[in-house]
């Protein structure tokens, strides 16, 4: 009991800074949220599920202030791309760097403008696959989220749009602290592209939830903000029907924590649900990917696939699971987790877990941590290959596997771009 | 059971063949019970139990103390519930913490004091003739020349006799039960117990430590090699009768032991408890081989019945070089609550862990290991193999942690899990912690059916389905079954054999 008071108490302390302001139908759903926020309360240290992450940054009233991050001349992510440009700035709607809300085969709004109305597609799922993402392991932060966003984006794809649709979330307060929530409706036969990058705020508590029709595709790339000392967890849900597709990728590099949850289900026979992330440390940096993938359905496939350059007290945490039902015949379960130990200081801590009910299925997960492998190293000197260069190559091979889940070529070369100017700014 | 009555006898099949097979077709052979008067303590733990038993063994003050310590801190404890174990609450007030047959209230002298139908309760047991004729003890029957075991057998609560003592004194080995090294040796059981599985250390072995009747005890001399292999056999004949044993082993610099550990329980409808701590401390260059065949009474079909089985096993690696390899198969109990694990503190310092672990109809198993890397350049191995038939649910849970300066330090992890039939449950719950780079750590885990074509073609070379499972199955746990001292691999492969009857067709 002492240990959900601390939970409580904790939650209190930090609902003492939000205001709650239901209204609408989106007021029914904050509501219910918050009443089952207020039965859990915050995460704890002692949580198995936060083992290796402490929350406490997350939990805390009030956000620590942050520097921000000089890209020098690096442009920002996506930049070469043609997209639907969505800004945030520091969790505030920018309507003068946005692009209108307007593309043919998706429909797009505001959180904050559709709160009022009565009834909304969104209310079939804002909330509702957070909520349905509580078992077996209850994750707060995201309900504080559904309860209490500020804005967000409401998304129904209806056909397969012309572009990508990118939301941008800048930062340019040292002490902002945000909460957003977008909902985004895939119907069958679509297919669509979500571009999302930047740090957002000095926190940033982000949930997307993701329905994705039968016979739908959506992909997913993310580049999280560069500020060294921000902190964000996010939460993507995704409910995944037959004969569809969910891929996606994420890459991290600096933040003094992040933690990324991501709670898929497939529900429909044959469909893929693929996450990769690649995440750069250096120094005072702590990156958590959890995975929870359940198979509910046959002939499935799924592929977690998690890699970490980690140097100078670095801390990499991999949790994921791969949870088969039963009757969930013909599963393909593919989880990989590995770090790349660039000196002695840094850590890599994983759970790779499989819990599986049905006997027909392949599923099989690694997970491998080690220093670059100084035999490979000495075959490109000997080739005549500098040093740091011979590192950097060693390095995108090892991260190569996770990008490689980006189907787009542009979107992946902007990605690798971004790894190699991260690892030119932080040469041994 | 009595089967082979009724079978005909071939031409050129001898009745050994026949009686091994119909031995084999036994459901759970072990569940007889003995009709042997006992002395009881009071059902339930108190205080006043843990005084009862340490009188009943004679026990110094210190000992006494330290049972109450024990005791005192398990009170305020939780029972532990991470595990992916369904179970229904444990009264640990209706049990017996404490059952001795009442032959032995003065305990024999000599082994042929001892009751003979204890004896005849471990002739059933299959513990090998040799070692009931020197129970018995014959004069001469310790044959030169033949691969030789000593046993401390453990019936309830009691040692009720070890064998080939005088041989292993000759060799400077101490082999003996705990409460007689409490009495005879206290300065090393002062020294070791507890040392490795602190008396706090987890709910069960807490409890252990305040009410553990009896076990057994090794103390292996600097630069022996025990002359033998040692054996602990332990039976749970009384009904509602918890048992507790404490085993330690101590192998001194640079000595060898390989230690057999076996079990059995009767059949009872009642679920009884078993809450076992097994301390092994390994010295320089010493090495420690510790091999279960864990074969407590499963339940029934239904799940009726069977062994709740809470064990802390766990060795130090103290010195450098110190070696340990755990080899466990474990097919009985209906709950299995296991993680023999290894602090790899010396420098070079090598632990291995090999299992099998079989659940099926209603059998619940979480287990695995600890590897605990501390010292510079250790290495460990695991190998776990986890087959699950009926309804039954299997759990590998595992910790590979490679400490700061566990540097050039090196793990292998490979965890397997075989379904069959589609109602169990296979899971797979590591954890890895690297705190260094220059380790190396690989953890691979795989989960798959028996494979169609494997049981396509011995099916086509005339063995009927449940054969062909086994053989399959023997197969895929061959990495863990050539761990195991001779004798142990072949009844460990029967056992893999009958553990699995009735999970197919």
């Amino acid at each position: 009991m002492a240990v959900l008071q601390a939970k409580l108490d904790a939650l209190q302390a930090r609902l003492a800074g939000l205001s709650f302001a239901p209204q609408g139908w989106l007021g029914a759903a904050r509501a219910e949220a918050l009443t089952r926020l207020t039965a859990m309360g915050l995460p704890g240290k002692r949580d198995e599920y936060w083992r290796y992450t402490d929350p406490t940054g997350l939990n805390v009233a009030a956000a620590t202030p942050v520097a921000l991050f000089d890209p020098r001349d690096e442009p920002p992510p996506f930049d070469a791309i043609d997209r639907l440009k969505i800004v945030f700035v520091d969790g505030v709607f920018d309507p003068t760097q946005s692009d209108a809300l307007a593309m043919d085969g998706v429909v797009i709004e505001r959180l904050a403008g559709a709160e009022g109305a009565d009834i909304h597609w969104a209310s079939g799922l804002y909330g509702v696959l957070e909520a349905r993402g509580q078992n077996p392991v209850q994750r707060p932060l995201a309900t504080l989220n559904s309860a209490f966003a500020s804005d967000g984006v409401l998304i129904r794809v209806t056909a397969t749009p012309s572009k990508p649709i990118s939301l941008i979330y800048q930062q340019k307060s040292e002490t902002s602290d945000v909460i957003l929530h977008n909902c985004i409706k895939v119907e069958s036969g679509a297919e669509v592209i979500l571009l999302e990058n930047g740090a957002a705020a000095a926190r940033l508590n982000h949930v997307t939830e993701v329905e994705i029709a039968d016979n739908a595709r959506f992909h997913h790339i993310r580049a999280q903000g560069r500020a060294h000392s921000r902190q964000s967890n996010t939460h993507l849900f995704a409910r995944i029907g037959r004969n569809a597709a969910f891929k996606s990728f994420t890459m991290t590099a600096n933040g003094k924590l992040t933690r990324n949850d991501a709670v898929l289900e497939l529900l429909g026979a044959d469909s893929v649900a693929h996450v990769a992330g690649v995440a750069l440390g250096d120094g005072a940096f702590h990156h958590d990917d959890t995975v929870f993938i359940t198979h509910a359905a046959e002939r499935c496939e799924s592929r977690q696939v998690f890699k970490k350059v980690l140097k100078n007290g670095a801390v990499g945490v991999f949790q994921g699971k791969i949870l088969v039902k039963q009757g969930a015949q013909k599963t393909d379960g593919y989880q990989i987790s590995q770090a790349l130990l660039l000196d002695g200081d840094s850590q890599f801590l994983a759970k790779p877990e499989l819990e599986i009910y049905a006997d027909d299925v392949k599923c099989s997960h690694g997970s491998t941590s080690g220093a670059i492998d100084e035999t490979a190293l000495f075959y490109l000197r000997s080739r005549g290959v500098p040093l740091r260069e011979a590192q950097s190559l060693l390095v995108l091979a090892f991260l190569a596997e996770a990008i490689s889940e980006i189907e787009d070529e542009v979107i992946s070369d902007d990605i690798r771009q971004r790894l190699q100017s991260w690892l030119a700014r932080h040469e041994h | 059971m009595m089967a082979e009555l009724e079978l005909e006898v071939r031409d050129g099949v001898d009745r050994e063949t026949i009686e091994t097979v119909a031995a084999m077709s036994g459901t759970y052979k072990y569940g007889w019970s003995t009709e042997i008067e006992m002395d009881y303590a009071p059902k339930g733990v108190s205080e006043d139990i843990v005084r009862l038993i340490s009188a009943k063994n004679e026990e110094p003050e210190w000992m006494l103390d330290w049972r109450l310590a024990a005791y005192r801190r398990w009170v305020q404890m939780e029972e532990p519930s991470w595990a992916m174990l369904n179970y229904p609450t444990i009264d640990y007030q209706d049990q017996y913490y404490y059952a001795k047959p009442k032959s032995m209230a003065v305990k024999p002298k000599s082994l042929d004091e001892v009751d003979p139908k204890i004896l005849a309760t471990y002739k059933k047991l299959g513990i090998p003739l040799k070692e009931q004729l020197i129970l018995a003890g014959v004069e001469g029957a310790e044959t030169a020349g033949e691969r030789k075991v000593a046993v401390d057998a453990v019936f309830d609560s009691v040692s009720v006799g070890t064998t080939f003592k005088a041989e292993l004194a000759k060799a400077g080995v101490i082999f003996c039960s705990i409460s007689e090294a409490i009495k005879d040796h206290p300065e090393l059981v002062k020294k070791y117990l507890g040392s490795v599985v602190p008396q706090s250390d987890n709910f069960f072995a807490t409890l252990n430590s305040a009410v553990f009747s009896d076990g057994s005890f090794v103390y292996i001399p600097p630069g022996t090699r025990c002359p033998m292999e040692l054996s602990t056999y332990f039976r749970i004949n009384a009904e509602n009768t918890g048992q507790f044993e404490r085993t330690l082993i101590i192998a001194d610099k640079g000595s060898y032991v390989s230690y057999l550990e076996g079990c059995t329980a009767p059949k009872r409808d009642t679920n009884q408890l078993h809450a076992a701590v097994v301390e092994l401390v390994i010295l320089e260059d010493a090495e420690v081989k510790y091999s279960t065949v864990q074969n407590w009474y499963p339940g029934d079909e239904n799940g009726l019945g069977g062994i709740y089985n809470f064990v802390t096993k766990r060795a130090d690696c103290r010195g450098d070089r110190a070696k340990v390899m755990w080899t466990q198969v474990e097919t009985g109990s209906a709950i299995t609550w296991k993680y023999p694990s290894c602090i790899l503190r010396g420098d070079d310092s090598q632990g291995e862990f090999y299992s099998i672990a079989i659940a099926n109809n209603a059998q619940q198993a979480d287990t695995g290991t600890k590897m605990v890397h501390l010292g510079k350049r250790t290495k460990s191995r695991i190998v776990s193999k986890g087959i699950s038939a009926g309804r039954a649910q299997n759990t590998y849970r595992g910790l590979v942690s490679m400490h700061p300066k566990a540097t050039d330090s090196r793990n292998y992890t490979q965890c397997d899990s075989l379904l069959i039939g589609d109602k169990c449950g296979a899971h797979t719950v590591p954890y890895i912690e690297v705190k260094n780079n220059s380790s190396r750590v690989e953890h691979e885990a795989t989960t798959s059916k028996v494979d169609d074509d494997q049981l396509f073609y011995c099916r086509s070379r005339g063995m009927d389905e449940e054969e062909a499972v086994a053989l399959v199955v023997n197969g895929f746990c061959k990495e863990v079954l050539q761990a195991l001292p001779m004798e142990f691999a072949m009844e460990a492969q029967s056992l893999v054999a009958i553990s699995l009857e009735g999970s197919v067709g």
